[in-house]
């Protein structure tokens, strides 16, 4: 078993407590990102997600200057930025894509001058901007264990709201769904898990997580449940992939200096939106003859259905 | 909106809202009905303009209701008041003879735009399902019940061909049918349906008009639709509240579309043609302010119906 296993694990994966500690945050922020990112994409929020990723840096930056952990620092500033979203009128679908880049102006503002302060550390720019799901202290699982529970205990208890409310929000609105309350609690857990998945792959490309598994989960699956599993199954995936493949780089060139996880995690993550794809083209021309949809040339079925 | 008839029409208004309302005692037959929805003096007024000037109209049990009146004369407004997403700044409205609460399960809602990605991952009988316990928190637990109920539902609509597609890649009928049963499938004793006919084709449109005089029929439920247009309403249409600028005419169309009536509603002189079963409205009227009223403008007879 283990011959076979060799070349695909370096010596000592198993053993590693970094290897330990990446797998089990990277699968945390993994299931919750795609959860999240499937409403993300559905109610066009994806540069609400973006903005909140990126603002992270300033919570970072914040988070090092003052000496506490990355998380706190994007936590604190994605929920305080997602605060000031909802009062500025994201909840407007017209005033969504300013209130986003008003709060994204505003803050990335404020990380230019951390970072301008943290002179001597452009190792640390490098972790919040790009991640450091491979250098992660194992005493933060309890924490990402606990925000995990609250975004997927959000998620769960929304899940019919938001669902309606992403289809219409006068619908949702007539069946007495408050919408603008969900849609403020639902922007609290997108802020968390974009805080997440900052700490797993970094600001600025916290939204591939967020957004890439989601959007390639909703080119292949018809119902929303089957989209997050996919979308989880995807984001975990590609995690789990990274992870290996960056113990794996140590032996690649350059000799000594292993390749970035998050370059490994967002690249699969992008090949896999290219090949949901694929298939796409071949289920849409089979679900046109079975509905006999709009756009379908044959005259077969339209008349099959209206018998 | 334009339509703001001067002061002196008011008084003298015969069939319009406020005097229907104060002669409302005498109609015994009206008062006798079961009313599903009455919309006591209602007006609506919004940043300093009069949307909804004292409207007044009753809908009985199963009766199929249009609500005509051109874009801007308040049919939404109207909507939202009786949905209670609008508050009235006078008036009432009473929902089987109750004020109407916030979520009201007795109304049963089908909004006008619709625009839903192909992409996104909603069976038609899912979208349905939401019109079940959308409101609901948690996920919805699959039971052979539910499922039922909805295939039921799509099968009222004729929707079974294309229940598994998703909603996003349905033809504009098909999604209005959706939504119809999406409304339905609550049991409500009123549907209302917001210009349900705007986008859609001639014969697309006459199959929901069809589809709606049937589930009003065989089903009971009251059915409020609002419509630019009333000729393709007209074969099924009980009763019809008339609206112009914010003011309305209601009771059954013999007794709305009729030239004085209406004359009164518009505040100026307006003819009602009968012609090959189409109801016209016309105005001959001077070109130079005709354009500050209601609809179109042919030559130097305005076509308003």
């Amino acid at each position: 078993m283990n011959r076979f296993l060799a070349p695909v694990f370096a010596p000592g994966f198993f053993e590693s407590s970094t290897v330990h500690t990446a797998l089990i945050v990277g699968t945390l922020v993994a299931i919750v990102a795609g959860t999240v990112g499937v409403f993300t994409v559905l109610r066009g929020q994806s540069f609400a997600g973006e903005a909140l990723g990126d603002i992270g840096t300033t919570g970072g930056s914040g988070a090092f200057l003052v000496g506490v952990g990355l998380l706190w620092g994007f936590l604190i500033f994605s929920i305080a930025a997602a605060a000031a979203m909802e009062l500025i009128g994201i909840q407007r679908p017209r005033g969504r894509d300013l209130a986003t880049g008003i709060v994204l102006g505003a803050a990335l503002g404020l990380a230019a001058l951390f970072l301008y302060f943290d002179t001597t550390t452009t190792g640390a720019t490098i972790t919040i901007l790009f991640g450091s799901l491979s250098a992660l202290a194992s005493s933060t699982i309890p924490l990402v264990i606990l925000l995990s529970a609250i975004v997927l205990g959000i998620a769960a208890t929304l899940y019919r709201p938001l669902l309606l409310g992403s289809v219409s929000a006068e619908l949702a609105a007539a069946r007495g769904i408050p919408v603008r309350a969900v849609g403020a609690l639902y922007l609290l857990a997108l802020a968390i898990a974009v805080a997440l998945a900052s700490q797993s792959i970094g600001t600025i490309l916290s939204t591939a997580l967020v957004v890439g598994p989601a959007a390639a989960a909703l080119r292949l699956t018809r119902r929303p449940v089957t989209a997050i599993l996919t979308a989880v199954l995807i984001g975990i995936g590609a995690t789990w992939l990274g992870i290996v493949l960056a113990y794996d780089s140590y032996s690649w060139p350059p000799v000594g200096h292993g390749w970035s996880v998050s370059f490994f995690v967002v690249t699969i993550v992008f090949v896999a939106y290219l090949l949901s794809g694929v298939p796409r083209q071949w289920r849409t021309r089979g679900r046109e003859r079975a509905a006999g949809g709009a756009g379908s040339t044959i005259g077969e079925p339209r008349a099959a259905r209206e018998r | 909106m334009n339509e703001t008839p001067s002061a002196a029409h008011e008084p003298a208004g015969a069939q319009t809202a406020s005097a229907a309302r104060e002669s409302a005692p005498p109609q015994t037959a009206s008062a006798a009905r079961e009313e599903v929805l009455s919309v006591e003096g209602v007006s609506v007024r919004l940043s300093g303009r009069e949307i909804l000037k004292d409207v007044s109209f009753g809908i009985g049990a199963g009766e199929f209701t249009g609500l005509i009146g051109s874009n801007g004369a308040g049919k939404t407004t109207l909507f939202r008041v009786i949905l209670g997403l609008q508050a009235s700044t006078a008036g009432r409205v009473l929902v089987a003879g109750r004020p109407r609460s916030r979520r009201n399960p007795l109304i049963g809602y089908v909004p006008q735009k619709f625009l839903l990605d192909p992409d996104v991952p909603l069976r038609a009988r899912d979208l349905v399902g939401l019109g079940l316990d959308g409101h609901r928190f948690g996920i919805a637990r699959p039971s052979r019940a539910r499922r039922e109920l909805i295939d039921e539902m799509l099968a009222a609509v004729d929707a079974e061909a294309f229940a598994d597609a998703r909603v996003g890649t349905l033809s504009g009928g098909e999604q209005q049918r959706v939504l119809i049963a999406h409304a339905l499938i609550s049991r409500p004793k009123l549907l209302l349906l917001d210009e349900p006919l705007a986008n859609l084709d001639l014969p697309s449109g006459q199959e929901v008009v069809a589809l709606l005089a049937r589930i009003a029929s065989e089903q009971g439920i009251a059915i409020l639709i609002s419509a630019h247009e009333m000729n393709p309403l007209l074969p099924v249409m009980q009763r019809i509240v008339y609206l112009v600028g914010g003011r309305a005419a209601s009771g059954t169309t013999e007794e709305v579309i009729r030239t004085d009536v209406l004359s009164e509603l518009y505040g100026r002189q307006v003819e009602v043609l009968h012609i090959h079963g189409r109801v016209l409205v016309v105005a001959g009227d001077d070109p130079e302010t005709a354009h500050q009223h209601a609809g179109p403008l042919t030559a130097a007879v305005q076509i308003i119906q």
